[in-house]
């Protein structure tokens, strides 16, 4: 009892509220930006002016609304094909979304797996498994995707293999990194004591101290996927058929770019305030999540 | 002769508005030319910040609400930046705590007392090299030209203590403040680091301020003791006849708590947290009484 | 009568070789053919500067590590060489208490969880209404408030994290503990209330321990014997009483010499010995 009164009494707010201040800008603007991403997204069949696909060749190449020229109808303006600009931005969201969701978290799991099997087993099995790793990222992953769209065939699928495949090694070695830190710490140590099994301890002990490095990390991986979506639909490897994706629309809108800059120039616009929200809601996560054991 | 050292009535507060905390309460203490005091705190006492506040060390957060230091006689608090610079490791010099985190990883042992050398006495490289051996072998390194050529790394944790107070009294300072450098040794090297602090300031006629927390070491090797608790004065005066006849209850309290190698076990008598809680009354009524309550 | 609970036989740990790529790390002797009897209900002080190996012991005792040689005999079982499943039951009566309580309390986890996880494990919380009970049970064991079930580590002090660490030592109500240097660093008074807790639990649940400390005064407070430990070997041991009035090896003289008492002493800092540091000495306690 005597402690409580050695030290000065301790306001207590809300942890939570506490945790979420010490984020500071980041996370909120990371939040909203990542946030505004995800209703769009979702919300997409409702929000979206018109169909996307839906070409009407007479307007063409409109300028957005504000501009000499522009339609009221077509806040953006349209395409090539008369699509509307707006409708296909919206419906891309969905696009960048799903990869990045499904991309990042197969990525995520495997990648996890990975790092705590070879933090925890040392030996042979981290010689292995660290080698593996290095190995793996020395492959250039654009190239490798494209390898494998050749060999699957284009599509979401093929994108989704392609970033899983390659960006485990990024959660695998942070992780594997981190687990060999928790291990060396006391309360590993005392978990053995108590008897618990080393399996126990990685689920129970571990996996807790783990949860903001890879929290932080997902989200910075989603960021990532986006733009490697990016680039393989820039490339034309990407979903098929009319789906509209941001790569595609600035692959179309680089053939007509001064005639038409808005449509290369608002996709590369929402890609980077994607990522950018991506990326520092993980930086604001970090700062959330982190202090509770590094005070 | 003037006083080497003079605090008068020193308020530090760290923060700003609700969340600020006063660290120190009107302290004041007198250390005269030759003076080997020892200044005696547990955790939390704030005697750290005395020693950081003399050397304007203070972190950034920190105010001094009121008071006055004066080195030989000069006001160190209103004394512009480089003026204080140049007087730090020169004429005031200190030996911090931790050998491991105060000496730099990438820098040979020589390299380092060198810089010091050559930036306060103007030395030149091969003359600052010299000296630098010289110090070493003041300190008691055997092989000093060899240690000159090692990283801190390379040498055991009393060794880089060694250095430490070799680099605290090359350039002859009149007051060493001596934070806690016993603290992370083994006894018997503890022993010897004492001598050797006494050694050198016999032969520097330096005045020491000795910030620990250890009664024992106050006991050997300061001649006079200020005891300190939530940032006031508790008592001072000379060690012998504090220990032997200490006036406040928290002084008799901490010698009965302190276990002692010549005493039997149940000679331990507990610090009574009533005692501790009265101390802490009294201080926060102290601030409220004066205008330097954290408002 | 009072028989041995656990008894060590030459007890020898050595850090393997290895082959790294380019560096060939030679084996280390840690511990040394270590020797000592534990009777039931006693204290055993280890005392050591750094590299005595008495962290090391004390993880062998608790068979953290397996000994590379000689054994360890817990209540007439030679636990040394025993398989982890074996090894198993026998934990719940052999317990630790780290020096560390930063780092040796999960920092993500809330105390409540952290003290009755033991009792989880070996399977005595029976439904989940017990484990608030059994975390307030042990809360007040050792003088906490109780409120603390749902708090984490880092907010509270040092010394009631230390506390909790104990706490939690004696969840599974074990036989035996090692306590691993648990009060080095903390405050002289928070100190003196670790050391009495101690004396008072030993006293009330009858404990046999094993106290590692580098603080000779320290070990005073609580020991019934005391080993002196020098580069893994055990150079002096005997009764408390006697180590200190009559010590017989040259080390155990000069650790007790080195002790800086709190009493005016004008001799102490005069040069008994020359001084010769050695890059083997040891630093950190």
């Amino acid at each position: 009892m005597a402690e409580l009164a050695l030290e000065r009494p301790v306001q207590r707010p809300s942890r939570w509220i506490a945790a979420l201040r010490r984020g500071g800008p980041r996370l909120w603007i990371g939040a909203t930006l990542v946030g505004v991403l995800g209703l769009v997204a979702l919300l997409a069949p409702l929000i979206s002016p018109h169909n996307p696909i839906e070409q009407d060749l007479m307007s063409a190449q409109l300028p957005p609304a504000w501009a000499d020229g522009g339609e009221p109808a077509y806040l953006f303006g349209t395409d090539s094909l008369g699509r509307c600009v707006l409708s296909r931005l919206i419906y891309s969201a969905r696009t960048a979304v799903a990869v990045a969701l499904i991309a990042a978290s197969l990525a995520a799991a495997i990648g996890i797996a990975f790092g705590l099997i070879a933090g925890s087993f040392g030996g042979w099995v981290d010689q292995l498994t660290s080698r593996l790793i290095d190995v793996w990222m020395a492959f250039p992953p654009v190239l490798l995707s494209i390898v494998l769209a050749a060999v699957i065939g284009a599509g979401l699928t093929s994108v989704i293999t392609a970033i899983v495949v390659v960006d485990w090694t990024r959660f695998a070695r942070v992780v594997r990194a981190e687990t060999l830190v928790q291990l060396q710490r006391d309360y590993a140590a005392a978990a053995r004591v108590i008897g618990l099994s080393r399996g126990a301890i990685l689920r129970l002990e571990i996996l807790p101290n783990l949860i903001p490095l890879v929290v932080t990390l997902l989200s910075v991986e989603m960021g990532i996927a986006i733009l490697v979506e990016v680039i393989l639909s820039f490339v034309g490897i990407s979903v098929t058929g009319d789906t509209p994706t941001w790569g595609g629309m600035i692959a179309e809108g680089r053939q007509i770019v001064y005639q038409a800059p808005w449509i290369m120039a608002l996709p590369i616009g929402c890609i980077i305030s994607s990522v950018i929200g991506f990326n520092l809601l993980g930086d604001g996560l970090r700062t959330v999540l982190d202090p509770v054991q590094r005070r | 002769m003037t006083t080497t050292l003079s605090v008068q009535g020193l308020h530090v507060a760290i923060g700003k508005g609700a969340h600020s905390a006063n660290v120190l309460r009107g302290v004041s203490l007198k250390l005269q030319p030759g003076e080997v005091r020892g200044l005696v705190g547990e955790s939390g006492a704030g005697k750290s910040m005395l020693g950081r506040a003399v050397l304007g060390l203070l972190p950034a957060n920190a105010t001094i609400a009121a008071g006055r230091i004066a080195f030989e006689g000069r006001d160190l608090i209103a004394m512009p930046e480089p003026e204080r610079r140049g007087l730090f490791g020169r004429r005031i010099a200190l030996i911090p705590q931790d050998p491991m985190t105060s000496l730099n990883p990438v820098k040979r042992v020589g390299a380092q007392i060198a810089i010091l050398l050559r930036h306060h006495l103007g030395l030149s490289k091969r003359a600052a090299l010299a000296r630098a051996a010289e110090l070493l072998s003041e300190v008691a390194i055997r092989e000093p030209r060899r240690v000159l050529g090692l990283y801190p790394h390379e040498i055991s944790g009393g060794m880089r203590q060694r250095v430490l107070i070799a680099m605290a009294f090359a350039c002859d300072p009149s007051l060493v403040i001596a934070d806690e450098p016993t603290t992370a040794l083994d006894v018997t090297v503890q022993r010897q680091v004492l001598q050797l602090v006494e050694r050198l300031r016999q032969r520097h006629g330096a005045a020491v301020l000795f910030v620990t927390h250890d009664l024992g070491v106050v006991a050997k090797i300061c001649r006079t003791m200020t005891v300190l608790h939530a940032g006031r004065v508790l008592e001072e005066g000379d060690t012998a006849d504090v220990l032997a006849k200490p006036r406040h209850p928290y002084t008799r309290a901490l010698l009965a708590a302190t276990p002692r190698a010549d005493r039997p076990a149940e000679a331990l008598r507990p610090v009574p947290p009533a005692l501790i809680d009265s101390l802490w009354a009294e201080a926060l009524r102290l601030d409220r009484l004066s205008a330097m309550a954290p408002s | 009568m009072t028989d041995i609970l656990l008894r060590t036989g030459s007890l020898s740990f050595a850090y393997p070789e290895r082959t790294g790529l380019f560096r060939r790390k030679e084996p280390r002797d840690v511990v040394k053919r270590v020797d000592f009897a534990v009777p039931r209900g006693s204290v055993l002080g280890l005392v050591g500067e750094s590299g005595s190996g008495k962290t090391t012991l004390g993880r062998l005792l608790v068979r953290l590590l397996q000994p590379t040689s000689g054994g360890i005999q817990f209540d007439g079982i030679e636990i040394g060489g025993l398989a982890e499943a074996e090894m198993r039951p026998l934990r719940a009566r052999i317990q630790m208490i780290f020096q560390d309580p930063q780092s040796s309390l999960n920092p993500r986890l809330r105390l409540g969880v952290t003290l009755t996880r033991p009792l989880q494990v070996h399977g005595r919380l029976k439904r989940r209404p017990d484990r608030r009970d059994r975390a307030a049970a042990l809360l007040d064991l050792v003088g906490l408030p109780t409120g603390l079930i749902d708090r984490y580590p880092h907010e509270l002090s040092g010394g009631q994290r230390q506390r909790a660490g104990i706490a939690r030592a004696l969840a599974l109500e074990p036989d035996f503990i090692v306590a691993d240097e648990i009060v080095s660093g903390l405050d002289v008074s928070t100190q003196a209330h670790i050391l009495l807790l101690l004396r008072e639990l030993r006293a009330r649940l009858g404990l046999t321990m094993v106290f590692i400390s580098h603080d000779l005064s320290v070990v005073r407070v609580l020991c019934d014997d005391v080993a002196i430990l020098q580069h893994g070997e055990v150079v002096e041991y005997g009764p408390v009483g006697r180590i200190f009035s009559a010590p017989q090896h040259a080390y155990t003289r000069q650790l007790l010499a080195a002790i800086p008492l709190p009493d005016i002493e004008p001799g102490w800092l005069d040069d008994s010995s020359p001084i010769v540091p050695s890059l083997q000495q040891g630093s950190a306690a």
